[in-house]
């Protein structure tokens, strides 16, 4: 079996002590894994299928695969980074499944700037909570994220929706940094571009 | 600074990763370009907005269903 490697002071994530143990056969301390990551997981399979179906399905098999393949954890990367890059893989494999006419990559559309060099310049409301109904903004940003191709959606979610850091982005997608850096940056824009329509200031004030 | 400059710098300026020297530029072009200056605002609004609305939530009642599956699958294994 393989030990986890510790690098010299750092303090040790909880996670490699219920990895250990869910090797061992301790499935009440992979049962812990699963409900601390298994929102996360959902809402990254989501975020990059745009189906509900699929990303249970995908939670599922995120977790029993990590199960079946914990020996390969390297303790490298954290857990959740891992369990990350299990989730991307199978919402991508999904969309092609599904897309049978258009490849699906993380590559996809990321060559192309257009759509991302800003246009629009407007104040946005500083309320958009008050403007639209809380159900309303959840379609807004719905229907406004799904309209990104899915490598942007993807390293958006993870690195801000998500949280991840940068390293752990790139980790997750098999990028280097400055690939994710490079992607935010586009995806942002293209997301903020799209969402200005929705947010700009109706109030007829304009800022000096 | 223009606002080329000012774009190809914007993800580390948001992490906090520019140098001081550099960051007093930045700021400096904030000061005086209202587009970069709306940029940035409505950028960061962007964010927010997404963090503060998760639009994708796994309902309590596929949660359980969800990790009942997954834990016999896997206890099925020993
Ligand atoms: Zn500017």
């Amino acid at each position: 079996m393989p030990v986890i490697e510790q690098t010299g002071t750092e303090e040790v994530h909880p996670d490699v002590a219920l990895v250990e143990a869910s090797r061992n056969g301790d499935t009440a301390a992979f049962e812990k894994l699963v409900r601390q990551y298994d929102r996360q997981i959902f809402r990254t399979a989501q975020h990059i299928t745009q189906n509900r179906e699929d990303a249970e399905d995908i939670t599922q098999d995120v977790f029993m695969k990590a199960y079946n393949k914990l020996e390969q954890f390297q303790g490298n990367s954290k857990f959740s980074t891992w369990l990350t890059r299990i989730a991307v893989n199978e919402s991508l494999m999904r969309l092609r499944k599904r897309k049978t006419s258009r490849t699906v990559s993380m590559d996809q559309d990321v060559q192309t700037d257009e759509g991302s060099i800003p246009r629009d310049f407007a104040d946005w409301t500083p309320d958009p909570e008050q403007q639209y109904g809380t159900s309303e903004l959840g379609d807004i940003l719905q229907r406004t994220i799904a309209g990104l191709s899915p490598g942007f959606r993807t390293v958006f979610t993870l690195r801000d929706i998500e949280n991840l850091s940068t390293e752990e982005t790139a980790q997750a997608l098999g990028l280097s940094v400055p690939a994710v850096k490079s992607r935010l940056l586009r995806a942002r824009l293209q997301l903020r571009e799209r969402l200005s329509r929705y947010m700009k200031r109706n109030d007829g004030r304009v800022k000096p | 600074m223009t606002c080329t400059d000012f774009l190809a710098r914007m993800t580390d300026y948001f992490d906090g990763e520019v140098e001081p020297e550099l960051l007093a530029e930045i700021k400096a072009h904030l000061c005086e370009c209202h587009h970069c200056e709306v940029l940035v605002d409505t950028t960061r609004q962007t964010i927010r907005v997404y963090r503060d609305h998760q639009v994708y939530e796994l309902t309590d009642e596929v949660r359980e269903r969800t990790v009942t599956r997954i834990m016999s699958a896997c206890t099925g294994k020993h």
